[in-house]
C-alpha cells in the first residue's frame, strides 16, 4: 500500500519522463517545444513535492517564463510553422535508442550498487528545519565561510557578458557599414 | 517524502538524461538539440536537489547549485539561440549538416 506522497511522486515522475520522451520525438518541432514545457513543469512539481517551493518558482519563472517562451520565438523566427521535421534515418535511430537503453542500463546498474545513507545523524529538529526563501537568501549573500557571494557576483557577470554576446551576435549588419 | 527511496528519484533523473541524450543523438535541427540539452540540465538539477534534501538535509549546497546550472541554462540558451538567428540569416537553415563551415 503506497502513500499519497509516493503516489503523487510516481506520477510526476511518469508525467515528466512520457512529456519528455514526446519533446525529443515529436515530427512538429512546435508541438515539441509544447511538450518540453510539460516536462519542465512536471519538473517545478517534483521540487514542490521535495519541499522547495523557491527552486520550483525559479523553475518555472526562468525555464517556463522564460527559456520555453524563447525557444518557440526562435521557431518562429526560423521554421515556416506547420512544416514537419524530416523523421531521422532508421539507422541513426536505432543505434541511438541502441546506445542510449545501454547508457540507461549502466547506469542504473552503479546506482544500485552505491550505498546513499546519511552521513550526519539526524535530529529531528533539523530534518524540519526550515529551508525558506530568507535562509537561502542570506546564506546566498553572506560574505562567511558557507557563504555564496563571490559565485553571486561573478554569475551576474556572466548573465551581462553573456546579454552584451547575444547582441552583438544577433545585431543585423547593414551591408554598407563596415 | 520519506516514503520514497532516494534511488527512485535518481532513476527518474537518469531516464530523463538519456531520453535528452536520445534527443540529441537523433535529431539535426538546432532548436531541437537545444530542448534536448535542456532536458539534460533538469536531469542533473533533480540529482543535485534530491541528493541535498535526503543526504544533507540541513545544508543548503544542491539548492545553490540547482539555483547557478539554472542561471547558467538561461544565459546559454540565449546565446544559443542567438547563435541560430545569426545562422539562419546566413544560410536559410538551421540544419547542423548544412553548417559545416566556420567563416562564409
Amino acid at each position: 500500500m503506497m502513500s499519497a506522497s509516493a503516489v503523487v511522486f510516481y506520477m510526476l515522475s511518469a508525467f515528466i519522463l512520457v512529456t519528455g520522451l514526446l519533446a525529443v520525438t515529436s515530427g512538429n518541432i512546435f508541438r515539441s517545444a509544447i511538450w518540453l514545457l510539460f516536462s519542465l513543469t512536471g519538473i517545478a512539481g517534483l521540487y514542490f513535492w521535495l519541499d522547495l517551493q523557491f527552486i520550483a518558482a525559479v523553475q518555472i519563472v526562468v525555464y517556463v517564463g522564460g527559456i520555453v517562451v524563447l525557444i518557440i520565438f526562435s521557431i518562429f523566427l526560423t521554421q515556416q510553422s506547420g512544416k514537419a521535421l524530416p523523421p531521422p534515418r532508421r539507422r541513426r535511430a536505432v543505434l541511438s535508442a541502441l546506445a542510449v537503453c545501454m547508457g540507461f542500463a549502466l547506469t542504473c546498474l552503479m546506482l544500485r550498487q552505491g550505498s546513499f545513507t546519511r552521513v550526519v545523524s539526524m535530529r529531528e529538529d533539523v530534518l524540519t528545519a526550515d529551508m525558506g526563501v530568507d535562509v537561502i537568501g542570506a546564506q546566498l549573500l553572506s560574505t562567511t565561510r558557507h557563504g555564496y557571494v563571490l559565485p553571486f557576483e561573478v554569475i551576474s557577470i556572466l548573465l551581462l557578458a553573456a546579454m552584451i554576446g547575444c547582441i552583438v551576435i544577433a545585431i543585423k549588419v547593414k551591408p554598407g557599414d563596415k | 517524502m520519506n516514503q520514497v527511496p532516494l534511488i527512485h528519484i535518481l532513476f527518474v533523473s537518469t531516464a530523463l538524461f538519456f531520453i535528452g541524450m536520445y534527443g540529441l543523438f537523433t535529431r539535426r535541427n538546432m532548436i531541437m538539440m537545444l530542448m534536448s540539452v535542456e532536458l539534460i540540465l533538469n536531469s542533473v538539477n533533480i540529482n543535485f536537489v534530491a541528493f541535498n534534501k535526503y543526504l544533507y538535509p540541513e545544508k543548503l549546497e544542491g539548492v545553490f547549485f540547482t539555483l547557478f546550472i539554472i542561471a547558467i541554462a538561461a544565459a546559454e540558451a540565449a546565446v544559443a539561440i542567438a547563435i541560430i538567428i545569426n545562422l539562419y540569416r546566413n544560410l536559410r537553415s538551421i540544419d547542423v549538416e548544412t553548417a559545416d563551415e566556420m567563416k562564409f
